[in-house]
């Protein structure tokens, strides 16, 4: 951190000086009020748009045909149907993606932790931070090749949790890692003095004692993936009826966006199914930044 | 004292899941990509024919390539005022206020919204507003992906830029203020020059970013698959190929989106390597 130096000229020019501070502060300002305004105009023309469309039938019924949707759109009635075919598909891709994401990647954490900086920690950690920054439409390649024509043979469920395990992996490993070091050492050595096998620190002093950090990284992880629309297009592909095979093709919620986007006859529904789709990413943001701010 | 060896043994063995994940992706995604390579070698990087039709098919990739790259740098240009604009308010001139935890959070909802949804705003708020600006007819292409692309990596340039600038010694900021330094020139001989490769970082990281996106550059760029001439010109990112083209393929054509997916991986590969090394550098 070298700081340059740099000779200040001595004529007097305060004043200008001053309205130079002054200008930038402004601009700094109205650009940063500018950066910000697309958050607020998207929850606006979502909330506007898609209010009208949301109601019990939404969360019940499966999407409606698009001869049906046709025929509500020329009466000028509302769409019939629903996304509940997409709501579950999500939870199950979801659910299963968690499933195997949250274990292996908290243990790996710990492997991080404990093995601090050795080669080996940093090459993992290293090739951690690599995956992070893979492209989500290329691990939907990967998850397209290893489990649609090497396990299932055909688009399915599980081919979008793995793709989507792919994603979550670094960030929950990286939130383990940072958690764990923020736990004082002495609570660890306190455990293993008494002569508590290891596992038991981990999973009785470790776990207990990070659970709100590992807590906010695994809802930020959930967060980060729920909206994930491309690797799912080339794993999941689709479903017009709710599904819970995971060796299946399914639905999900950001799917029947794309899906509801290229059919003019369904388009209207995009607005109320981005709301709710926001509507629940926003909310486990919410709740775990309310993790951090309790901590 | 066996069980310590065997949780030693599960905390190496699921450490060994990162391996497997990163090896077998490279050796997957080259595996499926030769046989487009050994058909056309260099040419499928550096020809701009694309032609599935069957007997003549020819693959290059050069236009996806074009469109990605000059998406991503209007993307990071839009970017650099409003992301550094925005680091400045939350970290130096509204520091710990209630003002930047607005603004703070406000941005770090932006980062939670979904790509697709980004692409819907953008096709429904943006795009006819740059028509009824006049600036484009049809209001697809290179611009508006760019525009959409720089309000999504915003927040990735920010929470990391306003995360360096306030780590600067307050010291050092106050022994300029004493010699009489304005808050701008704090900021010019101070602040930045300080910052300067923890900056710098961010904007790598949150480009590589850019690079990847898919969902809202594919609603936006035209998917014209033709070398961008200018601005408000169509075009095709490497992504959204992917994206369009994998329903129908097969053979040599799932081969060439294949290879795409792995230009794309060593792309993003490099720009994060290179971001990660100078954050490394700085600490």
């Amino acid at each position: 951190m070298g700081v340059k130096q740099n000779t200040i000229e001595l004529k007097d020019n305060s004043a200008y000086r001053r309205l130079k501070d002054k200008l930038f502060l402004w601009a700094v300002i109205v650009v940063s009020l500018i950066t910000i305004s697309p958050i607020v105009l998207i929850i606006g023309k979502l909330a506007w748009k898609g209010f009208r469309q949301i109601n019990f039938s939404f969360f019940t019924e499966v999407t409606p045909s698009t001869y049906d949707a046709m025929i509500a759109v020329s009466n000028n009635e509302v769409i019939p149907g629903g996304i509940v075919n997409g709501i579950t598909g999500t939870l199950l891709i979801v659910g299963v993606a968690s499933l195997m994401a949250i274990p292996i990647g908290i243990l790996i954490g710990l492997f991080l932790f404990e093995n601090g900086q050795k080669p080996y920690a940093n090459l993992i950690r290293n090739l951690s931070d690599i995956l992070q920054g893979v492209p989500s439409i290329v691990l939907g390649l990967i998850a397209y090749l290893w489990v649609v024509k090497g396990i299932t043979h055909g688009y399915s469920a599980f081919a979008g949790s793995v793709a989507l395990t792919i994603m979550m992996l670094p960030l929950i490993i990286r939130a383990t890692e940072e958690t764990m070091k923020m736990i004082p050492g002495s609570l660890k050595e306190a455990g293993m003095a008494l002569g508590v096998p290891y596992y038991k620190v981990i999973l009785r002093v470790l776990i207990p004692s990070g659970f709100s950090g590992l807590m906010t990284g695994i809802l930020l992880s959930i967060s980060r993936i729920l909206g994930e629309t491309a690797p799912l297009l080339l794993t999941a592909l689709g479903n017009p009826m709710i599904n819970w095979d995971a060796t299946a093709p399914t639905s999900a919620v950001p799917l029947l966006i794309w899906d509801f986007y290229n059919d003019p006859n369904m388009v209207d529904l995009i607005w109320s199914s981005s709301l709710f789709l926001m509507g629940f990413v926003l909310t486990l943001n919410i709740i775990s930044k309310r993790i951090i701010a309790k901590r | 004292m066996k069980s310590d060896t065997i949780t030693k043994y599960v905390l190496f063995i699921s450490s060994v899941v990162i391996l497997l994940v990163s090896g077998g992706m490279v050796f997957s995604l080259i595996g499926d990509a030769v046989p487009v390579f050994e058909k056309f070698g260099w040419r499928f990087i550096t020809s701009t024919e694309w032609n599935p039709t069957e007997g003549r098919e020819s693959y290059g990739a050069l236009p996806f390539i074009a469109g990605t790259i000059t998406t991503s740098v209007l993307a990071l240009l839009i970017c650099l005022p409003m992301a550094f604009a925005t680091s400045l308010f939350i970290a130096e001139y509204f520091r710990k206020s209630s003002f930047a935890s607005v603004i703070g959070s406000m941005v770090d909802l932006l980062a939670g919204v979904p790509s697709i949804v980004y692409g819907l705003w953008g096709f429904y708020t943006l795009r006819p507003f740059i028509v009824e600006l006049g600036l484009d007819p049809q209001g697809y292409g290179i611009f508006t992906s760019g525009l959409i692309l720089a309000i999504m990596i915003i927040p990735y340039a920010t929470s990391l830029s306003s995360e360096i600038i306030s780590m600067v010694p307050n010291e050092l900021k106050e022994a300029a203020y004493s010699l009489g330094a304005t808050r701008l020139e704090v900021i010019k001989y101070v602040v930045i020059p300080n910052a300067r490769s923890g900056i710098i970082a961010s904007f790598i990281l949150a480009f590589g970013r850019a690079l990847g996106e898919t969902m809202a550059v594919t609603m936006l760029i035209g998917n014209a698959n033709i070398i961008p001439t200018g601005l408000f010109s169509t075009g095709n990112s490497m992504a959204s190929v992917i994206a369009n083209q994998f329903g129908e393929a097969d053979g040599l054509k799932m081969s060439a989106l294949i290879a795409i997916g792995l230009l794309l991986f060593v792309i993003t590969g490099i720009i994060n390597a290179v971001g990660k090394l100078v954050i490394k550098k700085m600490s």
